[in-house]
């Protein structure tokens, strides 16, 4: 995808912020500013729907870009035919998500498509925040750590079990929510920020060792997961390192501060999950690499996912 | 600290290795094991062992374990041929074997005949379902694997058999694990120390099948389980027969594994399969290796039905060698293709398809040295 990005899209429009390819752009006068689409199937899963997810995806890209999420616009695509009081229960659910994060929605547009033209409903929201710190990978050095914030994956496996594909019955949730608990720590020393989305914690973790001048180290040992999430990577042989989640993030912190700000995120209750998972090294591996070291005590590298996991899974 | 944990615990994988390495110590050469298992490749890589193992002198070489891997091109050329060729009809199959490469492309690149689609499957029984589903539609199901999955492919034919599906069949590429290791013992093409013997594969079929390994041929094996504990525990068993001069079967996944294997699933196989000599990718034409079904259930033989042709030289394309990767005599990265022209994106062979493929893991979980 990002390959996509930079060599297909990127080259069409190219300027410097774009140039960037962060989850949010900085604007002069202290604006962060992003978008982003979702087309998830199926369009109300455990633990959330479309409306939920398409304000909390938009309200997490400005949270770990360093702002504090304000306002929002609301694009809906709707399908000829999509049940009345479906669409009712996602613009609730809106409404609710948005309020949770302290969000305004500001302005909007509806469009309906002809049926077969679309999948029920699309949603486009683009979001403006105010910048109050500016993320800081150069500054990582080795001994700082690498913290995340729940556990990992349970967006994908929601999505999947609610799908029926695999005939799998799992009792996960989506964990779809909100950052904005943890925008007081940019100003306690974070360096950087990202939502684990899309190709999970192992994509994210690969994107900043790429740019980092020290390689990275996580422990498998450390990974919060869930019961359900275990099982399903036992069974399935999925790796929760390359799912995604919808509510989770995963920052470096100066290694002094780890331990004060580690408490201080488990103290929020979609945090309590949050554990010290690597570090940036100096004895292990090259710059560049991310690098697993497993529950058994081996040593391996990690790539950016690849192929494609799951479609549609936002 | 659930079981599952403690078999992948570092303490525990530390001690053990230790006591490899002792062991190693008093054996004169150097030690190299053939895991026949992908799915023992997937858990030696997956868990970083590889490099563990290579540090005190104990190298892991996979063998012909990837049933996806092993089946020739012809056979998939055929699936091909049948959903390009014949209308109205489904092939129904799992998601890897659509993406192996072939003369003629891959399942998952072709254009069906008119009405005939692939449908990609998690388990046997959602081909049969469809069968009985849609009873005007012609259901093929190409179904591939060793002793651990034959038995409900047996299932399927004797379910289809009993309901008289018409519309069911199935185009099989099924594989006996014990013959391909004698035909590589055989060719001596390749330096064994000794093997790790698939557990799957063991819970089906017992231990006594891979006696002759011990007797005629002199070399250790242990069946062994999927856990990082249990691969170290064989390796370990491997080395004290190495020590003693004893060679024999040993079986360090009793928890799973009874000595004469599962009597229900070998019986329900032996009546619905007959042995054939088979052609497998790269090691040519093993005598009695694979199975077909037998002739009174010929009508759900997909091969018979369609008057498929099947000449297999069990070949590669040109520039792939997983041929010599399946008999563990190139290890994946010292192919030329490996992770330039064949990558997971575009694979030019069925090793880096499959996911328990020995190109494919080495590419995934590249082990690195502490």
């Amino acid at each position: 995808m990002r390959d996509f990005l930079a060599g297909t899209i990127l080259p069409a429009f190219d300027n410097s912020r774009l140039r960037k390819l962060m989850d949010a752009s900085h604007l002069p006068g202290g604006i962060a500013f992003t978008t982003d689409s979702y087309v998830v199937d199926p369009i109300v899963f455990p633990g959330g729907d479309i409306g939920r997810l398409a304000v909390n995806g938009t309200v997490n890209d400005l949270v770990v870009s360093g702002a504090v999420p304000r306002f929002l616009s609301l694009g809906l695509i709707i399908e000829e035919g999509l049940d009345w009081d479906v669409l009712k229960r996602i613009l609730v659910s809106i409404k609710k998500a948005a309020k949770a994060a302290g969000v305004q929605i500001v302005t909007g547009d509806t469009k309906v498509v002809n049926q077969g033209q679309g999948d029920k409903i699309y949603i486009n929201t683009a979001g403006i925040g105010k910048v109050i710190a500016r993320p800081r990978p150069a500054r990582i050095r080795p001994g700082d750590k690498i913290i995340v914030t729940g556990t990992l994956g349970e967006h994908s496996l929601a999505i999947l079990t609610a799908r029926g594909d695999f005939g799998l019955e799992a009792k996960t949730k989506s964990d779809c929510a909100p950052l904005t608990f943890l925008l007081p720590f940019w100003k306690k020393g974070v360096l950087w920020m990202r939502d684990i989305t899309r190709g999970g914690l192992a994509t994210i973790l690969s994107e900043l060792a790429a740019e980092s001048r020290y390689p990275l180290l996580i422990e498998e040992a450390q990974f919060p997961l869930s019961r359900s999430v275990r099982a399903a990577a036992d069974l399935l042989g999925i790796d929760p390192l390359y799912l995604a989640c919808e509510g989770r993030a995963v920052l470096v912190v100066p290694g002094n501060k780890a331990g004060d700000i580690l408490q201080k995120i488990k103290k929020n209750p979609l945090g309590r999950r949050a554990a010290v998972i690597g570090v940036a090294e100096k004895k292990i591996g090259r710059p560049g690499e991310l690098i697993l070291r497993t529950s058994a005590g081996g040593l391996r590298l990690l790539e950016p996912l690849t192929s494609e996991l799951l479609p549609r899974i936002c | 600290m659930s079981r599952q944990d403690r078999f992948r615990d570092k303490k525990v994988i530390r001690a053990l290795l230790r006591k490899i390495a002792e062991k190693k110590k008093s054996l004169p050469s150097p030690c190299r094991i053939m895991e026949v298992c992908g799915t023992h490749t997937m858990t030696i890589h997956r868990f970083g062992l590889h490099p563990m193992l290579a540090d005190i002198g104990v190298d892991m070489v996979s063998g012909p374990g990837c049933p996806v891997c092993i089946t020739p091109g012809e056979v998939h050329e055929a699936a091909i041929r049948l959903v390009t060729e014949k209308k109205n009809l489904v092939l129904a199959t799992f998601g890897d074997m659509t993406r192996v490469p072939t003369r003629l492309g891959s399942l998952q690149k072709t254009t069906p005949a008119r009405g005939s689609i692939i449908k990609i499957i998690y388990s046997p029984e959602e081909s049969l379902e469809f069968a009985r589903r849609s009873r005007e539609t012609e259901v093929v199901f190409f179904g591939v694997g060793f002793e651990t999955t034959i038995p409900s492919i047996a299932v399927m034919a004797r379910s289809a058999a009993g309901e008289k599906l018409g519309n069911y069949s199935i185009l099989s590429a099924l594989w006996l694990i014990p013959p391909p290791l004698r035909a590589i013992l055989t060719s001596g093409e390749v330096r064994i120390s000794g093997f790790l013997y698939p557990g799957h594969v063991s819970a089906i079929i017992g231990e006594k099948p891979y006696e002759f390994i011990a007797r005629e041929f002199g070399y250790p094996g242990v069946i062994a389980g999927f856990e990082p504990a249990d691969i170290l525990l064989g390796i370990l068993s491997i080395l004290d027969q190495l020590a003693e001069g004893k060679p024999a079967v040993a079986n360090e996944y009793a928890r799973v594994v009874r000595r004469e294997g599962n009597p229900v699933a070998l019986t329900l196989m032996k009546k619905m399969f007959e042995p054939k000599d088979a052609c497998w990718r790269g090691l040519g034409v093993i005598p009695r290796s694979g199975l077909k079904l037998r002739a009174e259930y010929g009508a759900y033989d997909a091969e018979r039905k369609y008057g498929l042709r099947v000449e297999s030289s069990g070949a590669d394309l040109p520039g792939c060698r997983c041929g010599e990767i399946l008999r563990g005599v190139l290890p994946p990265p010292k192919c030329p293709l490996f992770g330039k022209t064949c990558t997971p994106e575009s694979p030019q062979g069925p090793c880096m398809v499959s996911f328990e493929g020995a190109c494919l893991v080495h590419f995934k979980y590249r082990g690195i040295r502490n």
